[in-house]
This record gives structure tokens, C-alpha cells and sequence, in this order.
């Protein structure tokens, strides 16, 4: 028998967290909900940290849910504490004030951290981009004629450049790889992403690695392996995430790529669920094929699931993976995994915009990608998710013709 | 004050759809439910002010298209993450094949 006064206990006061901690409320949950996070602030959206937002003169927190609102809603937010070992047996977690907190449930949404560059000469000037406080240093040295490396060509760095230019800084994006965007964006868009870039003023060096790094505190030098030289004010890093995995590593639980959790996101302990960047869980549309995702409405979404299975819902994740970036006028979105695809159509929006439909080998579609100004891709890359939820097999000429309504689709 | 604003043409907007009215500097959404309906809320998403016009309508919901937030179009309740403020409503009328909407 639980001892029901003890609660539900969320370490990670992120995006997932936090979902979790309203969701369990919105579910009329009556006990005690605890959240615990090492950042100082309530739960808010990473997303605007490296986008507009970053560009504003102050930027500010975009808090989903403030303190007075996690007050109202009896959800005791411990902030700026770690926890820091969980007792299974017990049912406790402890915390880096010393402080234990006894369960009934408890739930791992401790996200993901940067991927460091494994070099020596990094320093203060070499920073990554996750947090807040992260934010709110790289802000302060985007100003007018300042030189900024952005080390990696993904979508942190890049949306990070678009910022940047904005300010005025001079940006140079250095990517190991061939081209930018390698992993789940198709060359077509990366493409149209590159060029809009090189419109704006950024330099992107790709297909050269970086030989060493000397960091003096006020400006960073890189040598690149094709004898290239670059001085810098500042060096941010940004070559992907990992999940962090640590207390659930010794606390004993599975783990593969992420905590390893099932598809009502249990981990090896029954009683202890994980979800969003930290998990990898398996895709049922794609026959159980486990991920592991950083995107924020997986964080969303597998939050207010597991609150619902930390209440014995015994619902199975069933979403499409979805993600968004915004660079300049251009919003991409991709839903589904492409590299599930074998051939692609192109369906033309207008104004630029288009959408590649990837399919399986049976002729299911399994993810789209488009691009264009605005939100023009919007509609029919939610279109596309549906189809893709329901394992539909479109005919190739209706998803590449434009006058068939892709809603018209979905009715079949 | 409150004058009945025209906005379109019943037949401007198909079945299960939304379309833009932009008026006196503001920006509104006019919807035609499936059962044949108009409706009419602001214009902008309450989460990062987007145009819903460019987003979703599925039976009496309206799909965000930035980050697919959700709002019931015929109350403005917000449904579900990323949004929790609602959305403004106005009353709508059909007239001699007008829609007319009711700008407070
Ligand atoms: C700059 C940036 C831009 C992004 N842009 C997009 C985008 O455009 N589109 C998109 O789909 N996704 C985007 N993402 C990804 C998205 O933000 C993440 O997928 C999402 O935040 C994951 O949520 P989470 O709650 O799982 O993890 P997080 O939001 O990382 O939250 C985890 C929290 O747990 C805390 N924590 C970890 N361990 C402990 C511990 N032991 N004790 C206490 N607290 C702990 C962490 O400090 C953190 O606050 C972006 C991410 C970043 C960083
Ligand atoms: S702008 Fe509408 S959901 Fe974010």
C-alpha cells in the first residue's frame, strides 16, 4: 500500500515539468504535486532563447506558468535545488540542500544539455545555449560590429546567427559536415535555409573541422583543418544535446539513449515514469521504433501524458513527432522522421513555400518537411501529420498536385 | 459603436474553414463550422500572436499554425498547450449572403 499523502514528485521544472505538474492538476489530482528544478526560475519556453526573442533589448523569461499561477494550483515549486539521488526502495528522492522528498510516483523530465566540444583551450568566451541565464550572457555580446563563431550548423546555431545578424553582429557558422542541417532536414531545405542566410551576411564554412582552439578570455582564435584562421568574440557551441541521464543511471534504472521508458512512459521501475528530451520511448506509428526526441510539443505532449499515466490511465503514446524553427521570414516544420522515407514528392505552396512528402517503400507516408515565408507550410504539414497518424498510402500525384486539398486526403 | 461590420461573402469561406478580415486596424477571424455556421473571433493567437486565418478549423476547433495551439472558435476557449488565454468572440450574422460581424 502507497502512503497517498506522499505525492507526486517531478524532477525538472522544464517544458515537460512543468505540463506535467498542470496536467496532474487539470486531472483533478488532489494530492501533493512537488516540482523540483535547478534553475532559479519557474517553467518557461526554450524556444524564444535563441529566436526573436533574444533579440529584444531585454529579453525576458516566456514563463509557462509563473509562480503565483504553480501558488493557485497548490504545486510547491523547490527552485534552484538538484536532485541529486533517488531511493528506490524508499521511495524518496534526495535533494543537493539535503533535504529528502518521499513519493508515490515519481517523474525524470530533466531534459537535455548541451554536447560539449571534446578540445582543449575552450574558456569563458566558448559558451553554450540552453538556459535563461545562458541566453541572457550570449545577449550581451551581440552588439553592432561584435564577431561571433557559431560552432555547429544546427538549428540552435543557426537560428542563433539569424538573431545575431539582426543585432548587427558579423556571424561565421563553421559545420563539420558537408552541408548544414544533415540530421532529419533534407538537402532541398537546408539548401533554401543556407542561402537565406548568406543573404543576410552570415559566412557558413562547411565541411571543415575545427583543429584547435585558443581562448584568452577576450577573444577566441580557431584554426580550421583547411588552414583557415578566425578571431572571435565570442565562440558558441552548439553540435547537438545529450539526454541527462545521471540519477537515473544510478539509481539503477535502464537506460538506451535516454531512460528507457515504454509506451506509457515507465521506466524499469514501475513506479517512476520519464519523459521528453530525457526518455527514449518507442514510436508506435512506426512500429515501435525507439527514439528519443528534442522538441518541445514531444516535451509537452509526453508531459501530460505520464501525469495521466502516473494516474493509472494506461494510455499508450500514439503522436507524430513535430518540429518548428524560424530563421529570418522562413518558418520550417517537419512532422514524422524522414529518414524513414524512401522517395519524396514535392508539392508547391506558392511565394516559394513547398512541401517533400517522404514514403515508405509500401507507399505510406512517413514524414513531410516544408518550408516557406511565414506559416504558409502550416496547414498542410498538419495535414500531413493526420495522414501520417492514420499510416495513410496517398497516391504521389494527389500530394503533389496542388489542386487536390490534402484535407480532401485525409477523408478517404 | 457597435455597428455590424461586413465581412465577406458566405461563399468567401468554405465549409470547415477560416478566413482574415482585417478592420479598423485590428485583425478578426471569421470560421464557417462543418454543419454550415459562421462564427468570428480576434484575429491573433493568444500565445505568440499569429494569424489563425493560416491555421486548422476541425469540427469546432481552431488549430494554431505556429505551434498548433488550440482554441474552441464558437466560445474562444483555449484547449489545450501551448495556449491558456482565450480568444475574444464576436456575434455574427448572415445577411442577404453578407457574413456581418459585431465589433464591440
Ligand atoms: C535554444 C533552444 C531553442 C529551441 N527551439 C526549439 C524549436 O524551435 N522547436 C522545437 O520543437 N524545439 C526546440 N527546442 C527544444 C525544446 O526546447 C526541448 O525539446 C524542450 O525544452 C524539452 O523539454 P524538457 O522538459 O524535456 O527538458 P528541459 O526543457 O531541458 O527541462 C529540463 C529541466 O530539468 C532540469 N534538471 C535536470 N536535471 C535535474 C536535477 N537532477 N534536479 C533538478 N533539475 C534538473 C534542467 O536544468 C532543466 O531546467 C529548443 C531548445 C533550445 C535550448
Ligand atoms: S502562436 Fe499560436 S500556439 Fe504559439
Amino acid at each position: 500500500m502507497t502512503d497517498m499523502a506522499r505525492g507526486m514528485v517531478i524532477i525538472g521544472a522544464g517544458e515537460c515539468g512543468g505540463r506535467a505538474a498542470l496536467a496532474l492538476r487539470e486531472l483533478a489530482y488532489d494530492g501533493p504535486v512537488t516540482l523540483v528544478g535547478d534553475e532559479p526560475h519557474p517553467p518557461y519556453e526554450r524556444p524564444p532563447l535563441s529566436k526573436d526573442a533574444m533579440v529584444s533589448e531585454a529579453p525576458e523569461i516566456k514563463a509557462i506558468a509563473s509562480e503565483a499561477i504553480l501558488a493557485e494550483k497548490s504545486i510547491r515549486h523547490i527552485h534552484s535545488v538538484q536532485a541529486v539521488a533517488i531511493d528506490r526502495a524508499a521511495h524518496a528522492v534526495r535533494l543537493s540542500d539535503g533535504s529528502v522528498l518521499p513519493y508515490d510516483k515519481l517523474l525524470l523530465a530533466t531534459g537535455s544539455t548541451p554536447r560539449k566540444l571534446p578540445m582543449p583551450g575552450l574558456g569563458p568566451r566558448c559558451v553554450y545555449l540552453r538556459t535563461f541565464t545562458d541566453a541572457l550572457a550570449i545577449r550581451a555580446h551581440l552588439t553592432a560590429g561584435n564577431r561571433i563563431a557559431i560552432i555547429g550548423g544546427g538549428f540552435i546555431g543557426l537560428e542563433l546567427a539569424a538573431a545575431a545578424r539582426k543585432l548587427g553582429a558579423s556571424v561565421t557558422v563553421i559545420e563539420a559536415q558537408p552541408r548544414i542541417l544533415m540530421r532529419g532536414v533534407p538537402a532541398e531545405i537546408a539548401e533554401i535555409i543556407h542561402e537565406a542566410h548568406v543573404a543576410e551576411g552570415v559566412k557558413i564554412l562547411c565541411g571543415d573541422g575545427i583543429v584547435s582552439i585558443a581562448d584568452d578570455g577576450k577573444q577566441v582564435r580557431i584554426a580550421l583543418a583547411g588552414g583557415q584562421e578566425l578571431s572571435a568574440d565570442l565562440a558558441v557551441i552548439g553540435i547537438g544535446a545529450v539526454p541527462v541521464t545521471g540519477l537515473a543511471a544510478e539509481a539503477g534504472l535502464t537506460i538506451d539513449n535516454g531512460i528507457a521508458v515504454d509506451a506509457e512512459l515507465r521506466s524499469s521501475d514501475p513506479d517512476i515514469f520519464a519523459a521528453g528530451d530525457c526518455c527514449s520511448f518507442p514510436l508506435a506509428v512506426y512500429g515501435g521504433r525507439r527514439v528519443r526526441l528534442e522538441a518541445w510539443r514531444n516535451a509537452q505532449e509526453q508531459g501530460a501524458l505520464a501525469a495521466r499515466n502516473m494516474l493509472d490511465t494506461g494510455e499508450a503514446h500514439a503522436a507524430v513527432p513535430w518540429f518548428w524553427s524560424d530563421q529570418y521570414g522562413l518558418s520550417l516544420q517537419i512532422a514524422g522522421l524522414s529518414d524513414e522515407g524512401r522517395s519524396t514528392v514535392r508539392r508547391d505552396l506558392g511565394d516559394g513555400a513547398f512541401i517533400l512528402f517522404h514514403l515508405a517503400e509500401d507507399g505510406r507516408l512517413v514524414a513531410a518537411s516544408g518550408i516557406g515565408p511565414g506559416n504558409a507550410v502550416a496547414r498542410d504539414i498538419r495535414l500531413a501529420e493526420m495522414l501520417i497518424g492514420k499510416r495513410a498510402k496517398p497516391a504521389p500525384e494527389a500530394l503533389g498536385s496542388q489542386a487536390i486539398k490534402l484535407k480532401s486526403l485525409l477523408a478517404a | 459603436m457597435n455597428d455590424w461590420v461586413e465581412a465577406c461573402a458566405t461563399g468567401d469561406i468554405d465549409e470547415e474553414d477560416v478566413m482574415r478580415f482585417d478592420h479598423g486596424g485590428r485583425t478578426f477571424a471569421i470560421y464557417r463550422s462543418p454543419d454550415d455556421e459562421f462564427f468570428a473571433t480576434d484575429g491573433l493567437c493568444t500565445h505568440e500572436k499569429v494569424h489563425l486565418a493560416d491555421g486548422l478549423v476541425m469540427d469546432d476547433i481552431i488549430e494554431c499554425p505556429k505551434h498548433n495551439g488550440r482554441f474552441n472558435y464558437k466560445t474562444g476557449d483555449a484547449r489545450g498547450a501551448p495556449v491558456c488565454v482565450n480568444l475574444k468572440t464576436y456575434p455574427v450574422k448572415v445577411d442577404a449572403g453578407k457574413v456581418l460581424i459585431q465589433i464591440g
